[in-house]
């Protein structure tokens, strides 16, 4: 995996000595709030409904031990002894105190992490396939390329203050886990007619308030002429992206508004004109250097081994916990012998993504011991082990039960993508969390939960979707309407490479009728199923909407009155980086800008 | 200037630690709502929140919130928002003022929807 070099580590350092300047002033009186707010952003520190956050870049969600046992260490001296993974492989700290955030920087600089580009309208964080570098179904590691895309866009100061946040995403497998076509840029790895390697470009995908799935403006892009491909896109996207109207400024409004082909158009002179600089073609990379990125990603020390483990075959024989648990938890490995473990962040009636100090220190245990010193941060909320033995899998399975992380749901009901919602979050019209939990306990009975079989059920607290309910099979968004929560159901949203945008099913939702409305729901799945094996999605997409909508909503399905008035829901605004305040009393401004696409619209 | 409907009060976040925190009635902070400065005019709510614009050095994005006496006549906010902001998170009784909160008091909050 990369090590930063001298320019990273003295870039990072210097970033810390600044900040550490910054909070000095502001605390000491010299820097008013306004002034000091965008360089606390800039860092990745908001200020949260309890407390202040920090949101720590995890580069594609890639960690080593060491990396993870330093953010047990801040959790345990700084925080309040857990963290929080994020949708965007990221962790957050929901406690640190003011003064010691540059501490934590520091911290953060002596294992070559930092916060810098997780807040504000900049490049943020680049994400990837978490299995990169493991899948067995893919053409090509993805992380050479995020990491390219990391050292291009880390501190690219023509880029630091563009319309609206930017994200980047890359996978190197034609099964798409990174769900590229739902970021402002989407790479796709894969090879022309004539075996060259490069990218399928996609841009305009995003989630929020105005949810859109992103679209090929390149079929094919050489590997080596990525920079400038980018450059271009960035330019066109900074140029003309609207900056009178946040709710319209990310570059899926601007390819929806100019239309794709008027876009593709621009980019492309724009990536002729880099392409033919007098200087020479500065950012397109060089086989050497494509070269030099791709050795700190070269392979492990893998071994010559069988795929089959007569030990491991007795030990799924004789324990049923561990045969479930690698059933739904382990896949195939590219490397015979070899296998990719998920470790499972939402035990039954947890917090999806919380990790106790505790915990993120076994898991740097087993993954120094166990899967070649290497984690990954998934989207999904989860651990990835991506390189496990599959002989050491009995061994890893006993480790994991005795920290509490061998919950056996990946991929099924209880595997919850969740937002931080109104429980922390500043920007949130209602809970995630507890709506997760409850869930989670309602379909806790493995037989159950292996019944319904596979199914992404994911939650955002407000319509900034960072829970990424709209790609969900089931997608949950938790409103504000008439001062008490509401929660909106969408169905049949898909975050794969097939991607779509789940459609709504109807009137929100109190709190307490969530969990029983999802349940009658998925019994309309199992009694509407052809097979055991077809999965919700499937159904969805064989019967449409209408016997899901019966069964969510059978009052009205009945010719009776709507157990929910059909009004229209509150459409709050969202705010840029954090909640406004209000001058009046708690309660938020209903407005949509005029003309704006409305989604949530019954 | 209109009366509001509902009692108000100040609150903000505290610039140190973020925690959130209400004016007094001697212009200064508590963690307790039950030490806030309390009012039922606009004239007095303004001064208030003025006074606390004023504290910057102290608290960050001072605003006011809508409350209600409950039976005890312990004031508690309108809004699930602050209500949820003066316990903590909802899933984590072991956070936040709620912590803090003797237990009698949380089965109180508890009992309470937010």
């Amino acid at each position: 995996m990369y090590r930063y070099d001298e320019f990273d580590d003295r870039f990072v350092r210097e970033r810390v000595s600044q900040f550490r300047n910054q909070v000095e002033r502001r605390l000491s009186g010299a820097l008013t709030e306004d002034e000091f707010k965008p360089l606390r952003l800039q860092n990745g520190l908001y200020l949260q409904l309890h407390a202040y956050m920090l949101r720590v870049a995890v580069p594609y969600g890639t960690l080593d031990s060491r990396q993870m046992r330093q953010l047990a260490m801040i959790a345990e001296r700084w925080d309040k002894g857990y963290g929080h993974f994020t949708t965007r492989q990221n962790i957050q700290y929901n406690w640190p105190k003011l003064a010691d955030v540059p501490d934590i920087l520091e911290a953060l600089a002596d294992v070559g992490m930092h916060a810098i580009q997780t807040s504000g309208n900049c490049i943020r964080n680049v994400t990837a396939d978490h299995f990169a570098g493991a899948a067995d179904d893919e053409i090509e590691d993805p992380r050479p390329t995020a990491e390219i895309v990391r050292q291009w866009s880390g501190g690219h100061p023509e880029f630091a203050f563009l319309p609206r946040k930017f994200k980047i995403a890359v996978t190197g497998s034609p099964n798409d886990r990174a769900v590229t076509k739902a970021h402002d840029i989407g790479l796709r790895m894969l090879r022309n007619s004539v075996g060259e390697p490069g990218y399928e470009v996609i841009v305009g995908g995003g989630m929020g308030r105005t949810p859109m799935v992103g679209k090929v403006i390149r079929e094919f892009l050489p590997k080596a002429q990525l920079l400038p491909y980018l450059e271009a896109v960035l330019r066109v996207y900074n140029l003309h992206g609207r900056r009178d109207n946040k709710y319209k400024a990310r570059i899926k409004i601007l390819v929806h508004e100019a239309k794709l082909e008027t876009i593709r158009a621009e980019v492309e002179d724009e990536f002729q004109r880099l392409l033919a600089e007098a200087d020479g073609p500065t950012l397109a990379l060089s086989p050497e250097e494509i070269a030099r990125i791709e050795a700190y990603f070269a392979p492990p020390a893998f071994e010559k081994l069988p795929d089959a483990d007569s030990d491991l075959d007795a030990a799924l024989m004789a324990d049923a916990a561990f045969r479930d648990w690698v059933e739904t938890n382990v896949v195939g490995h590219r490397e015979s012998g070899y296998r990719i473990v998920t470790v499972s962040l939402k035990p039954i009636g947890g917090a999806p993504g919380d990790a106790s100090a505790e915990q993120m220190r076994t898991l740097a245990d087993i993954a120094e011991r166990y899967s070649l010193d290497e984690l990954r941060v998934s989207h999904e909320q989860n651990i990835v082990l991506p390189h496990v033995r599959a002989a050491d899998l009995p061994e890893v399975f006993a480790c994991l039960q005795q920290a509490d992380l061998a919950t056996a749901n990946i991929g099924l009901v209880s595997d919850i993508i969740a937002c931080p919602g109104m429980d922390y979050c500043a920007l949130a019209t209602a809970r995630s969390i507890p709506v997760a939990q409850e869930i989670s306990k309602r379909f806790a009975d493995p037989a159950l939960a292996k019944d319904i079989g596979k199914l992404q059920i994911k939650i955002s607290g407000c319509i900034n979707a960072c829970g990424h309910h709209h790609v969900g099979h089931i997608g949950i968004l938790g409103l504000e309407k008439a001062g008490v929560e509401s929660y909106q159901i969408t169905l049949g949203g898909d975050a794969t490479e097939t991607t779509a945008i789940g459609e709504r099913a109807g009137p929100g939702f109190a709190y307490d009728e969530v969990v029983p409305a999802i349940e009658r729901l998925l019994d309309a799945y199992r009694a509407l199923r052809l097979t055991d094996d077809e999965t919700f999605l499937q159904a969805y997409r064989r019967l449409g909407a209408a016997p899901f909508k019966a069964a969510l909503y059978p009052q009205a399905a009945n010719g009776s009155r709507p157990a929910v008035p059909r009004t229209e829901a509150p459409r709050t605004e969202a705010p840029q980086t954090e909640a406004p305040v209000t001058t009046h009393g708690s309660q938020r401004k209903a407005a949509a800008a005029p003309g704006e696409y409305v989604f949530y619209h019954f | 200037m209109n009366q509001p409907s509902t009692l108000q009060a100040v609150t903000a976040n505290h610039l140190l630690d973020g925690d959130v925190v209400y004016l007094t009635a001697a212009l200064g902070w508590s963690r307790d709502l039950a030490e806030a400065a309390i009012t039922d005019t606009a004239e007095e709510a303004g001064r208030l929140l003025a006074a606390a614009e004023g504290q910057e050095a102290e608290v960050v994005g001072p605003y006011l919130i809508d409350l209600a006496r409950d039976a005890k006549g312990r004031p508690e906010p309108l809004h699930y928002r602050e209500r949820i902001r003066t316990r903590g998170p909802s899933n984590r009784p072991d956070l936040g003022h709620q912590a803090e909160t003797p237990a009698v008091r949380r089965q109180e909050q508890a009992n309470v929807s937010l």
